[in-house]
Formats: structure tokens, sequence, C-alpha cells
């Protein structure tokens, strides 16, 4: 029956068959196209997703590159046009003061001095796609040593935020992918699993879920990320954390999964299936999955978030991602401690992004399931 | 019913043997063993420890003997309330967990019944008025309180308190209470501290179950015992009150057992943002720091008392549903 | 089978019109029904499923839920101190609360469902009789122990404090009989009350209720599937057909000499009318309209058989024939042309 569940064959699509499915999945969409706000949640989700695609490209800065006299600049606006009314965007460079009582070097913005920008201009290299290039959106034309496009800040060591909000954007996004991808596999195959076989199997993985969701993950979560080996690289502290956050996060899915399945096998088109003598990997894969596809977009679209906050609270926390890594939860950690809030509130910038994806996603998916299941 | 509660309590067993294990691990996962980085801690503190001192401190943990040993030993060491050494406070680990733990649940416990007095009516109230503007609003309010994650909102708001109204929120304690020991006025200075910190834990919680609440408060409404509440002659608050508040109220408490991991869960994060004394700061610098024996007790404490409060949910849940309790036979 | 005396009739329904505002468009769940319920005889109403049969008997009661709503017709109550009939649907909410339970009460199809599994039966039968007797709880609780031992239940003390789930099918539905009778209604109204049951039961809890029927005169309206349930239990039938009543009048007469096509082929579909009495009704030719596509002229036409020419295609045919048997159907009244 395993054999059966992951297909050794792909039976062939009637066309009946095809028009039913598509007929699904075409309902939920249209049912999903009323849902306004569902609307707009998707079209917010996939903007966050070309930003994370193009994160190096609207970057401005090496979001690594440190410089002690940038250090917390607050956020400056670009300017458009000159006082005589001519276009020329531009920023305003940076001059060094001194402190007259400390007698301290400190870096302050000088509106007299204006810096061009240039859009589609060259900056610092990145590989986009596994394209080496150094085309940017906007950078500046003749920069002098500090200069810099600063639209959301400085952090403490000088690094401009808004480029690592960009870059940040794509880490913590495919975190969440991967992590999902993780528990959905997990989860489709321990629910589905469950449903099919009953008994002895479905007890001991309803058990085991019921202990999973009776354990306080944090603190567990924590401790394994603890027990990580500090000399890792990135890439593994990247895939490790994923795997901690996504061990933990399946029960959700193959919950919704199991329900789904044992509902389904009582419904008339699959008795009718096997009726007409399909087998059992037919029914399974062309019959049962295709009616129930839109609940797992559903489940999916809303444990995403649920992963995007593990990993967030994890970084912040110094638990999760390790510097020189970027995520939403890294840049989160700086702004920590209420001192370096008060100095330099902009560092709390990247709280936006975390709500509205959150948030995004979570309208995505209520509008998903009700499309999927108006009347459940 | 008895049934029903033996296989719980087979279950909270097993959960609390599969987290001394996870506990267990944590101590045993970092490289190189506890000794040597215990002498190397005292060394660099200008101590020094002789070679039979390490010894028979290896042996007094089982060290170099199979890891089901070490294991065994521990936890019998556990069970007669011997936690271990905090390497870094060099004090005994219950001694450094010391009243943290029980704040950690109080605050969980708190947002707990701001969770459930919030949420009850909020979700009765959004069912029974579907698509009033109330419904829409709190549909709204709950969307953001699921989408904000709590550190973050914790965060916010001590900025907000700290920069409009020059408030330092945060602590369970006023200054001069902080060490002091447990009188009268400590607990009321407790009790004005308190509520701040379990709002903000509470809120995602809360939101979430509104939604169930709603959810399933619709579906019930909808039941054929409805119709027949109101075939009597009841009034309408009457029949949806005593009726299906009364059903939905079940999967809603079911929900209240799992909600408490995530509480105490949750309590960690903010307790950092908040720097409330629980064991979430502690436990988060023990982990960097590779205290183990503390992280590790940490660990092993939350999970046992969180099984306990699951354990506990699940008997009050039993004690309310009449199926639950007939189930004798 | 006794025939009790013809008088006034103690509910009256006129033209009753409910629909349910949907997103799709409006469902005219009933849609001019008319009848009359005497004391102690019973109305049996039947029709396929989804004609309209329990909205019409929710409507009654006034509790047809939303997006539902009465939007036209009488409901007439004669009071029980002979005053001038009562129309309910002009009652206040609070006036129309004391008629529910107190002067019609209600029996559903699923004894299961219609309990609340949380309280337990005395407390849900004690209920009725506090809020319109104004009995104390232990009074009350009285009360549920004899009416569950008027009903049939075995050791009605000890099965007042049970719940639902504890009982048998049979027992619940006649909990549930029990129930409706708390405050000695004068309507009973029972929505399929045997369906879920099996053989026996079904004819206990149907003896049950001819019982009760006889003993306080009780006006009884049963709806159904089953025209064997009919032939045992009504002195009148009314038959409807996508919300409305096609052929009202008294049982002998219909089943000895249907009028309506859609009359005559329900009963065509039952071989005997005793031999069979929880069969079915066996589908008749062609299927049931949606509600939202209501056929043009007479709703029944692409179904007929007997259809005359295109004036059952184009206009509604209206009521006719004598004042207690009434039809609708161009055969016997309101067709143009000579109809033999
Ligand atoms: N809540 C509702 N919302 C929308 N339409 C409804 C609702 N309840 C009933 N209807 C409509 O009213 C029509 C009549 O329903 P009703 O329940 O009275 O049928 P019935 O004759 O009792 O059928 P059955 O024999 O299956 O019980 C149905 O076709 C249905 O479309
Ligand atoms: S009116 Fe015409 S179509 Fe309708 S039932 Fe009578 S004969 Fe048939
Ligand atoms: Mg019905």
């Amino acid at each position: 029956m395993l054999g059966a569940l992951f297909g050794r064959r792909k039976p062939a699509l009637s066309q009946a068959e095809r028009f039913a499915m598509a007929t699904q999945l075409q309902l939920t969409w249209w049912r999903f196209k009323r849902h306004k706000v569902a609307m707009v949640s998707l079209f917010i989700v996939a903007l966050f997703y070309v930003i994370a695609l193009g994160a190096d490209f609207l970057a401005t800065t090496d979001p690594h590159a440190t410089d002690a006299r940038t250090s917390y600049i607050a956020p400056q606006p670009i300017h458009f046009f000159e006082a005589d009314g001519s276009f020329s965007p531009h920023v305003y460079g940076l001059k060094g003061v001194r402190d007259p009582r400390t007698f301290k070097l400190v870096y302050t913005v000088d509106p007299s001095r204006h810096v061009a920008i240039d859009f589609f201009a060259p900056g610092y290299s990145y590989t986009f796609l596994g394209i080496p290039t150094t085309t940017h959106l906007f950078a500046l034309r003749n920069p002098e040593r500090g200069d810099g496009i600063f639209i959301l800040g400085t952090d403490q060591l000088g690094r401009d935020i808004w480029s690592r909000l960009m870059v940040a954007t794509r880490v913590s996004l495919t975190i969440g992918l991967v992590g999902v991808s993780i528990s959905l596999f997990l989860g489709v195959l321990l629910g589905g699993i469950s449903a099919l076989y009953g008994g002895i199997v479905d007890t001991l993985i309803q058990r085991t879920i019921e202990v999973i969701r009776s354990m306080p993950t944090i603190p567990l979560w924590l401790g394994l990320a603890a027990a990580l080996p500090n000399d890792w690289s990135v890439t593994q502290v990247y895939f490790s954390i994923t795997i901690i956050i996504s061990l933990l996060a399946w029960t959700d899915l193959a919950r919704v999964v199991r329900g789904k399945f044992l509902a389904l096998r009582e419904e008339e088109f699959v008795m009718a299936a096997e009726l007409a003598g399909a087998s059992t990997g037919r029914i399974i894969f062309r019959h049962m999955l295709p009616s129930f596809l839109s609940h797992i977009i559903a489940a999916v679209s809303l444990a995403l978030p649920a992963m995007i906050i593990s990993e967030t609270s994890l970084s912040f926390l110094g638990l999760g991602l390790r510097p020189p890594a970027i995520s939403w939860g890294i840049l989160l950690q700086d702004a920590q401690s209420i001192q370096s809030l008060a100095l330099a509130p902009w560092l709390l910038a990247a709280a936006v992004p975390v709500i509205l994806v959150i948030l995004a996603f979570n309208f995505l998916g209520d509008g998903l399931r009700d499309a999927a299941d108006p009347y459940g | 019913m008895i049934t029903f509660m033996v296989r719980r309590l087979l279950l909270g067993l097993f959960t609390v043997w599969l987290i001394s294990m996870l506990a267990f691990a944590i101590i045993q996962l970092p490289p190189g063993d506890f000794v040597d980085s215990y002498i190397a801690n005292l060394a660099a503190g200008g101590a020094t420890v002789s070679a039979d001192e390490a010894n028979a401190m290896r042996k007094l943990y089982g060290m170099g003997q199979p890891i089901y040993v070490q294991y065994g030993k521990w936890i019998v060491r556990v069970i007669a309330g011997d936690l271990g050494e905090s390497m870094e406070w060099r004090r005994p680990v219950a001694e450094v967990i010391g009243d943290r733990i029980w704040l950690t649940l109080l605050l969980s416990f708190a947002a707990l019944l701001v969770t459930w007095s919030l949420a009850l009516p909020i979700g009765i109230y959004s069912a029974v008025r579907q698509y009033s503007l109330a419904d829409y609003v709190f549909t709204l309010v709950g969307f953001i309180g699921i989408a904000v994650p709590n550190f973050l909102l914790a965060l916010i708001i001590l900025y907000t308190a700290f920069r409009y109204l020059g408030m330092s929120v945060g602590g369970l304690f006023s200054a001069e209470y902080a060490l002091a020991p447990w009188t009268w006025d400590k607990v009321k200075d407790l009790a004005w501290h308190l509520p701040l910190p379990a709002l903000i834990l509470a809120l995602s919680g809360t939101a979430q179950l509104i939604r169930i609440m709603r959810a399933n408060l619709l579906d019930e409404l909808r039941k054929p015992y409805v119709v027949t509440a109101r075939a009597k002659g009841l009034s309408e608050m009457r029949t949806v009150l005593k009726y299906p508040v009364r059903a939905a109220l079940n999967p809603f408490a079911s929900n209240i057992a799992y909600l408490f991991p995530y509480l105490v869960s949750g309590s960690i994060i903010i307790s950092i943002v908040l720097g409330l004394p629980t064991v979430g700061p502690l436990l988060v610098r023990a982990l960097i720091a590779q205290d183990v024996y503390l992280g590790g007790a940490i660990v092993l404490l939350l999970g046992v008392l969180t099984v306990i409060g699951t354990f506990i949910s699940d008997l009050v849940l039993m004690w309310v549903d009449p199926r639950l309790r007939h189930q004798l036979d | 089978m006794v025939e009790p005396i013809l008088s006034e009739p103690i509910l009256s329904v006129r033209g009753l019109h409910t629909s349910f505002a949907a997103q799709e468009g409006t469902v005219r769940a009933v849609d001019g029904v008319s009848f009359n319920v005497f004391e102690g005889r019973t109305l049996g109403v039947v029709g396929e499923s989804g004609c309209g049969k329990s909205v019409t008997a929710r409507s009654i009661l006034g509790i047809v839920e939303r997006p539902g709503r009465v939007t036209g017709g009488e409901i007439l109550l004669r009071p029980g101190d002979g005053g001038a009939p009562v129309d309910l649907l002009k009652l206040s909410p609070d006036a129309m609360r004391k008629v529910r339970g107190r002067e019609i009460g209600l029996v559903f199809q699923e004894p299961m469902a219609s309990f609340s599994q949380y309280y337990t039966i005395g407390n849900q039968i004690g209920e009725g009789i506090r809020l319109h007797l104004g009995l104390d709880a232990k009074a009350a609780r009285e009360r549920a122990i004899e009416l569950l031992d008027m009903v049939g239940v075995p050791q009605p003390s000890r099965r007042v404090d049970e719940y639902p789930f504890q009982l048998s099918g049979g027992l619940r539905q006649r909990v549930m009989i029990a129930m409706a009778l708390s405050c000695d209604p004068r309507v009973l109204i029972a929505d399929e009350p045997t369906t879920a049951l099996d053989v026996t039961t079904q004819a206990q809890i149907l003896d049950l209720l001819r019982e009760l029927q006889e003993k306080k005169g009780l006006a009884i309206i049963l709806i159904t599937h089953d025209m064997g349930v009919i032939a045992e239990m009504a002195h009148d039938v009314a038959v409807m057909y996508l919300g409305r009543a096609v052929e009202t009048g008294p049982v002998r007469d219909i089943f000895r000499a249907p009028r309506h096509p859609y009359t005559r082929a329900l009963l065509r579909s039952i071989p005997t009318v005793l031999a069979k009495p929880r069969s079915r009704l066996p589908t008749i030719e062609g299927s049931i309209p949606h509600p939202f596509n209501r056929p043009q002229g007479c709703a029944y036409h692409p179904r007929c058989v007997e259809i005359i020419d295109d004036q059952c295609r184009t206009e509604e045919p209206p009521e006719a024939g004598p004042e207690t048997h009434r039809i609708r159907c161009f055969l016997h009244g309101g067709h143009k042309g000579a109809v033999a």
C-alpha cells in the first residue's frame, strides 16, 4: 500500500477526471477572487517574494560593510528636485563635526552637499540567479567615503538598514518556505498513513502529535538550537534551524490531512471510483488529493507565518541564525535594548515587514480556506 | 472515564520521559565533557582542581560509561531533587532558579485567565452577531493579534511607553521589592505589575481562540437542537447561552489545554524583552553560555510543569463533558 | 379509525409564503400553502425532499432561521378560551414565545441531534415546564417523570437524570414527544418523527402518537415522506410540490380517488398501502427541479404525464375543487379549453 501511496506509476487522466479536478481548483479560485482582502494579501505576499528575489538589486550598499563614521545615522529621504525645481535625485552628504565638549568627531548630515543618485547604476557586486552583476536599482554617482543612501538609517556599525532589510527579507521568507516544505512532507506522509492504515499506526501517530503539542516548543527549540556547534557555517546553521522548526510544526498539517482523508474516503465519488475498480494509488492521487489540494494550500499559507515567527523569534534571542547571516530576527536583535531604541528608533524598521507579511499570509490562508470549504 | 484518565496519565508520563531525554541531550550535546569545561571554567577564575577531584567528579556524573548509564545516574539525581551545579553562577541550579519558575507559571497562568475571559465573550458575540460592525472590528484586531509576534508587541509597547509616556514598563516588581523577601506588599506590587505582561502574552492566543470560538459556535448554531430549544419558547439569549455555547465550549476547552504550553513558550521571549524575572532570560543566557545543567534543568522543569498543566486541563475537560464522564462502559 | 366531528379548525394556514434570500437568488421554499388542522385530527403533509415541509413547520412556529423570512399569508390559531383566532405572524416576539412549546409543540426527525448532549433529559424537558407553567425546579422534575411515564419510558425516575446519548433511538424519540407535550399544547407538529427509527419502533411511536391524540384531543401535523404512514395515521392530507400544496383533502377521498397527477404518481409508487409501511417514495419520472429555476406555469409540468397543453407550461393553475378537497391543476378547473 505504501508503494501505492507514492505512486509507482502515474496513471493517466481520463477526460472526465481532468474536468472534475479542474473544476474543484477552479471553483476555489473563483470563490477566492471574490474575497477582496485575500486578493490584496495575495498581492502583498507576491510582492515580498519579488523583493526576496531581487534583494541585492534593491539594496544600495553592501549589507555587511561597516563604517564607524556612519553609526546611527537617522533615515535620510531621497530628494528629487533641486531648489531651482530641476529634476535631479540626490541625497545629502555627511560631514564630520567636532563635539565642542568632548572633542569627539561625530558625523552629521550636511544639507549643503548634494550627492547625485543614478538609476540602474553600478554598485557592489553580487550574483543574480547565478549571473554576476553590479547593477542596482539606484546608486550614488560620486560618493565620498562614508556617503550612502540611508533610506531607513543605519545601525551602530554604520550598516545601511534598508539594504540589510532587503537581504533579510530573502532569508526570512525562504526559511519559511523550506520549513513548510519539510513540514508539509511530514504532515502529508504521516497524516495520510494515519488515515489509511488506522488501527495501531493511527493511534501511534495521533499520540505522537499530542505529545508534541503538549510540550512547550520554544525551550526545546532553544535547547536544540543552542546545541548547534559554534563553528558551523551560516548555511549549516540555516538548514539545521529550519529542520528544528519544522520537526515540531508538522503536526497541524498532519491533522488537516488525516481529517480530510477520513472524510473523503466516505465521499460518493471515491466510493464510485472504488466500485469502478480504480487502484488505491489512482484513487489517492487522482481523486482524493486534488479534491483537498485547496485545503492543503490553505493550511500551508497558515503554517508559513508561524514558521516565519519561529525563525524571527529564535534569531531575535540570539539562538537562531547567527551573524553574519541577516534575517528579520537578527535585525530586530539590535532593537532589543531600550537604550539603543531610544537612540535610534529606526532600528525597529524590520518590524514592519514582519507584521505585514504575517498579516497578509493569515488573510490569504483564511480566504483560501473559506474558498476551499465554503460550508466548513 | 477511568481509561481516559489512565491513558492521559500514561501519555503525560511518556511526554515527561521524552522531555527528560531532550533535556539530557541538551546537557550532552556540546562538545567536550562537562567536567573539562567545568575545570576550565574554574581555572579561568583562578581556582584549581586536582586530578583526583576531577576523577571523583567524573565518577559522580558517570562519565566514560555508556550513555544510558549516564542518563540513569542523572535522572536518579534529578528525581532526588539534585539538579546539578550551574557553571556560570557556581551555585546549585535549584538555588539559581528559585522563585523564577513559579513566576513563569504565574505569568503563564495569568495570561491563560486573560485569554479565557476575553476570547469567550468576544467569540460568542462575533458568532451571534456575525458580519456586524463589531464582528469585523474584532476580526481585524484578532488578525493583528495573530500577526504581531508577542516579542515584537512587547518591544513596541516598551518603546511607546518610554518615548511618549516617559515610563519604563517592564519587570514584575518595583525596584525596592525585586530582591526583598516575600511580604504582603511585595505580592501587591506583583499584582500591580502582572497585568501588562500577561495581556501582551495573551494577545495572540486570545486572537486565535476568538476565531476558534466563533467558528465552533457558528457551526453549533446551525444544529437541530437549537431549533428544539427555540421551539420550546426560550428567549434567543437563553437559547444561545445554554445550548450552542455550551457545546462550542468543548473544543474551546481542549484548545485551552494546548494553549498552556504555548503560553509558557511565549513567556520566555517576552520576559527577555520586558526584563521579567522568569526563567526565560536565565534559560537563554544558560544556553548561550553553555551552562548545560542550568539549561537542561530549566527545559526539564518547564516541560514537566507544562505536562502537569495540560493534564489538569484535560481533567477539567473530562469533568465538564458528560460524554467523557459516562464512558465507563 | 374513528372520524371525529369536524368543527372550526384550531390552526389555519392561509397562503403562507416563506423565502430564503441567498447570494445566488431567492429561494421561495414555501410558496402559497394553505391547510386547516382540527382538534383530535391528524393532517399528514407529504411531498418529496426539499418541497418545503420543514420550512412550513418552522414558519408556523416563527423559527425560520436567517436568511429565511415569512413573506406573506396568515397563520390563524384559535385560542383555548374560544375567542377569535389570532394571526401568529402579527404577534410580538414575546407573545410568540408564549405560543411556542405552550400552544404548539414540535417533534423532530433526528432524536439524537435534536437534544443537547450536555444536559440531562430531565433538565431539557423541565425547562419548558418552568418557563410556561411557572413550576419550580422540583415540581418540573416531578412533571418530567410523569411525562416520561406517559410516553412509555421505563423507570422514568431513573431515566430523568440520564443524558440523551445514554438512551436508544426509540426511547429518545419518546422523550422528544414527552418534551413537546410537556406544557399540554393543543397542536403537535411532528416533522418526520419516525424516519430515523427501525420498523418496530416506528410502529410503536405512531401508536403512541395516536393514543395521546385520543386521550388529549391533540391536533397533529404529521410531516412525512411515507404514504404508508399517512394511510395509517392521517385524517387529512396536504400533498406538497415545490413549496405549494397541490392537493388537500380528507385522506379517504384522496386515497380512493387522487385528483392531482402528482398525487396519483405518489400513490402509484407504493405497491400496497399497508404492506410496506416504511417504503420511501420511489422516484417519480424526472427529477425535482432546483429551487432556483422553478419551472414556468404549473411547476409540475416537466414531469407530468397528464399534461394538457401549453397552458400548463405558461400559466399557474388556480386552486379549485370542493371546499374540503382543493386541487391545483388545470385538469380540475381553470383550463381555457374543454377538458373531459
Ligand atoms: N437555511 C436555509 N437556507 C437556504 N435555503 C433553505 C434553508 N432551509 C431550507 N431551504 C430551502 O427550502 C427548501 C425546502 O426545504 P425543507 O427543509 O422545508 O424541505 P423538506 O420538504 O422538509 O425536505 P426533507 O424531506 O428533505 O426534509 C429547500 O429546497 C431549500 O432549498
Ligand atoms: S396543471 Fe397540467 S402540468 Fe400541472 S399537474 Fe395539472 S395537468 Fe399536469
Ligand atoms: Mg424536512
